[in-house]
């Protein structure tokens, strides 16, 4: 039935409504006694107030920033004093005005009509008839041409909007280069580039390496420098070559290891080499179970077995850890045998493997 | 209404005075000569606005907003949207010396050589939260007690938007500081997007200028950050208020309440000051927040290196639903045509979910109108006892959040309660898709029972704790009727009826041709509204009150041999009685 959409607005009251209840005169209304309490009340709330403005003013000029940073609950005094001191002084604005309002305002409640949010037909009628006649006196109906020619104009407004924004940055294709290891397909690493240590850049001998040992590893090239000793990669290429290339060498009983086929000879006397990134979003990896060679990403929990191909045991990564094929130098020396074999970090569409 | 003030001190006078003409009516009269202000402000000035607690939830979001706007500028006086690598040489030694960005460098100048600037950007951070976390209450206050019914559905799709532009400028927001964990939410947001089929790369490329991390990525979430979501919000939030103003506040039913009126104090004075007030409260709380609680503390994550990670990284807690549904998500990956490659693990939670559930969010009060057929306009609000389906619904939404919220922390809980990560990670895939079943059924039924109890004080009234005993030897508690004021109260709502297909053919008797969606319309409206108790009939209450009355008149035999303390029963003139004691 169409009438159920129409249901009377008046609802069916088993009880009558009573009417609003009486009103009942609060103490500060009936005893100008309470009355001037209350006023006082929120003067002296206002004026403390003031106190607290006026401490944040000296506690701005007598507190030093800088150097005693965690003297207070960990943080400098100033920026307690300060916070303390604002606070205060907006919170007993807040409260006096709120008790004025509660003791000192009238507190009749009104009542106010309602209307409906709907304009009355009368009104949608005038607006109709207007709109109507300004869109018969522009025309539009009665002149296809302009009108389709104007729409089509408009629409291909678009194109200029979207092809600006061309530049906002180059594709993957644009980037990729296998010789400088630029895109989504290349990292630095090279046939024959040492395997260094994080942070300080010396290159690893298989020996330095326990078993059980997990070293952060890098690519030599992020720490080569040149005949003046500046960095040959610094600022945006380093951080990009870092977010692909950062590896971990890990050290395991040869038995303990399954390589996959093809990769029986990617390690160097138990030494194994993969990348850092993890699979699954792109977080570094380094949370390393060393009894059982699991890899935890501290992101998502995405764990993966080093004695397994870096094969995923756990977690929402979908894609085993790529390994970097490594071997050892004419001077003893770990160093890469080639660049990853596959794209490492999170998946994309145009992942072909 | 008429109030006798004579006898009463000045404050609830409202005699005007007549005005005199003074330097205020000057400029007064002034600007309306120019600006006719006083056509609109006639009405306005003493617009009534309902009072109720809950009507203050939006309001916290509202002046948090307003702080974040205030400390947010303060913050852009100092900060350096770059990402140009140098070596930061300020006060906190630790890190002197060390590359890293200037936005970076920016921060830490703000956070030990700015005075006050430690506090700006804590209060900053802080009524993020407050921002975000009173937008989230302020919405299940709304849906709750039925407040996004028609005339408000809109306002409501506007409410959610607003929540979804918050999430995403905290995003943006704390993104900038360029420290070791924001990085890698970068990093993680970098993953995200890759992931979308045929386009995630150009839109990684495009948004970080190249490959990531690239060095367009901080000034590009900048101005994100401090103009484009910030101007949205603005226009939503006076939108809001606008519609909000328009329509009047909602008010719950009570004596002299009713669907055509408001009833409440006047804007001006009282409204006036109680919000005024709460604004210096809120900014005098986040003041206070900030000076004694640390948040985001980015000299001890240090710069971002992506070689680097923190364990326990986290994102801000209302980021971490999605997140949640990214670490239980089984690593699912499809290889098509040995060419692509569709990342489910990733896409599925992280962009298809939040976009389904803020979709699924705006489209509540439609689907609720569509199965209810109630094309009313509301303005009492409703309980959320009487809505049990609706409350059910919600109940059952926020298990769902709840959940992936928890699996989003999922290695903090299993470090603090030493579980396996896996086994908890296993639980939580489990629970996410059983526990808003589980706790659906619970909420309608626990509901359903709660009006049940209403129509019980209705009928026979309240318990009063008085044990009668029979002259048999039976113990029974006495019941008296509940107050005419909160009887009223308990009745002011709507019959619910349930939709029926009968009635849907053309006069042939053929079935109407939207028949099928009509079925699936009267089954939803049967499960919506099938279960729940009606009030009781004005006949049903003068039968319950003569069953009352004539259980009472039995009773009277027994006046006199009241036990003690059970003389105190309200039906009988108690004056000069005293507890007998004695015993």
């Amino acid at each position: 039935m169409s009438g159920h959409d129409n249901l009377p607005v008046q609802v069916e009251e088993p009880i009558d409504n009573p009417g609003l209840p009486e009103h009942h005169w609060r103490p500060t209304d009936v005893d100008p006694k309470a009355e001037k309490r209350a006023e006082r009340q929120v003067a002296a709330l206002f004026g403390l107030s003031a106190v607290c403005a006026v401490l944040f003013v000296v506690a701005y000029f007598a507190l030093e920033v800088g150097d005693n940073h965690d003297t207070v609950l960990g943080m400098g005094a100033s920026n307690v004093a300060l916070g303390a001191s604002l606070g205060g002084a907006l919170l007993l604005i807040g409260v006096g005005i709120i008790q004025w309002a509660r003791k000192l305002m009238a507190d009749v409640e009104l009542t106010e009509q309602r209307h409906p949010a709907a304009s009355s037909d009368e009104d949608r009628a005038l607006t109709v008839a207007a709109l109507q006649a300004g869109l018969e006196e522009s025309g539009i109906a009665r002149r296809p041409l302009v009108r389709n020619s104007l729409l089509g104009a408009v629409a291909i407004l678009g194109a200029p909007a979207v092809v600006l924004l061309r530049d906002l940055g180059p594709t993957n294709a644009q980037v990729s280069d296998a010789e400088t290891g630029a895109g989504l397909e290349h990292t630095v690493w090279k046939k024959g580039m040492r395997v260094v240590r994080d942070v300080v850049g010396t290159p690893i001998r298989p020996s330095d390496v326990e078993i059980g040992d997990l070293f952060n590893a890098e690519p030599a090239a992020i720490f080569e420098t040149d005949e003046n000793g500046q960095p040959l990669i610094e600022g945006v290429p380093l951080q990009v070559a870092k977010s692909k290339a950062a590896v971990v060498l890990i050290r395991m009983d040869p038995a303990d290891n399954t390589p996959a086929r093809g990769r029986e000879n990617w390690s160097v006397d138990g030494i194994l080499c993969y990348s850092k990134i993890c699979t699954h979003v792109g977080c570094p990896i380094s949370l390393n179970e060393r009894k059982t060679h699991h890899l935890l990403c501290p992101c998502h929990q995405s764990t993966f077995d080093l004695a397994d191909a870096g094969r995923v045991i756990f977690g929402p990564a979908a894609r085993a850890l790529p390994q970097l094929p490594i071997a050892v130098d004419s001077e003893g020396y770990i160093v890469a045998q080639s660049d990853f074999t596959e794209p490492v970090g999170p998946s994309f569409w145009e992942r072909d493997s | 209404m008429a109030i006798d003030t004579s006898k009463v001190a000045s404050s609830n006078s409202s005699a005007a005075t007549p005005a005199k003409p003074s330097k205020a009516g000057a400029v007064a009269t002034w600007a309306d000569d120019r600006l006719g202000l006083a056509t609109m402000a006639k009405k306005n000035l003493r617009k009534v606005f309902p009072d109720h607690w809950s009507f203050m939830l939006g309001e916290i979001a509202l002046w948090s907003f307003v702080v974040l706007l205030l400390s947010g500028v303060f913050l852009t006086l100092w900060f350096t949207p770059s990402m140009s690598e140098v070596h930061y040489e300020g006060s906190y030694d630790q890190l002197r010396g060390i590359a890293m960005s200037e936005a970076m460098v920016s921060t830490l100048n703000i956070s030990f050589d700015v005075r006050g600037g430690l506090l700006m950007r804590q209060m900053h951070h802080w009524a993020a939260m407050l921002f975000i976390a009173s937008m989230m209450i302020h919405l299940l206050r709304v849906f709750f007690t039925g407040a996004h019914r028609k005339p408000r559905e809109l306002n409501w799709v506007i409410g959610s938007l607003l929540l979804l532009l918050g999430t995403l400028e905290g995003f943006t927001g704390y993104s900038l500081p360029d420290d070791l964990l924001s990085g890698t939410g970068v990093r993680a947001a970098d993953g995200f997007m890759k992931s979308i089929p045929v386009v995630g790369t150009y839109l990684s490329f495009f948004l970080f200028g190249g490959e990531f991390p690239g060095d367009a990525i901080i000034p590009r979430l900048y101005i994100i950050h401090v103009l484009l979501i910030p101007g949205l919000l603005l226009a939503l939030i006076a939108a809001h208020m606008l519609l909000l103003v328009y329509h009047k506040h909602t008010q719950w039913p009570g004596p002299g309440r009713t669907e055509q009126n408001v009833v409440g104090f006047p804007m001006l004075p009282v409204y006036a000051a109680k919000a005024g007030g709460f604004f210096f409260i809120v900014f005098g709380v986040t003041a206070l927040m900030g000076g004694l609680m640390q948040i985001n503390p980015v000299w001890m994550y240090g710069p971002y290196d992506p070689s680097k990670v923190t364990a326990g990284s986290q994102p801000d807690w209302y980021m971490g639903w999605p997140d949640g549904a990214l670490r239980i998500m089984p690593g699912w990956e499809t290889h098509l045509w040995g060419d692509f490659t569709i990342a489910w693990n990733v896409f599925l939670p992280i962009i298809v979910l939040p976009g389904l559930m803020f979709t699924i969010l705006m489209l509540l009060p439609f689907l609720e109108s569509w199965i209810t057929g109630d094309k009313r306009d509301h303005h009492l609000l409703q309980r959320p006892r009487n809505a049990p389906t609706r409350t059910a619904l919600m109940v059952a939404l926020m298990t769902f959040y709840g959940i992936l919220w928890a699996a989003g922390g999922n290695d903090i809980i299993a470090i603090k309660l030493h579980m396996s990560i896996n086994t908890i990670t296993y639980w939580l895939r489990f629970l996410v898709f059983v526990g808003p079943v589980i706790a659906f059924l619970i909420t309608r039924r626990w509901c359903i029972s709660l009006q049940r109890h209403d129509n019980e004080k209705l009928l026979h009234g309240y318990e009063t704790g008085i044990i009668m005993r029979s002259p048999e030897g039976g113990y029974s508690e006495k019941h008296l009727p509940i107050s005419p004021a909160r009887a009223y109260t308990l009745t002011a709502r709507d019959r619910d009826e349930v939709y029926t297909v009968e009635g849907d053919v053309d006069e042939n008797g053929i079935a109407a041709p939207a028949s099928r969606k009509n079925a699936l319309r009267a089954r939803l409206s049967t499960l919506w509204f099938g279960d729940n108790v009606q009030k009781p009939t004005a006949e049903e209450l003068e039968e319950a009150h003569h069953h009352a009355e004539h259980e009472h008149e039995l009773q009277a035999s027994l006046d006199g041999h009241a036990a003690d303390g059970h003389q105190f029963d309200g039906h009988h003139s108690v004056d000069g009685e005293t507890l007998r004691g004695g015993h």
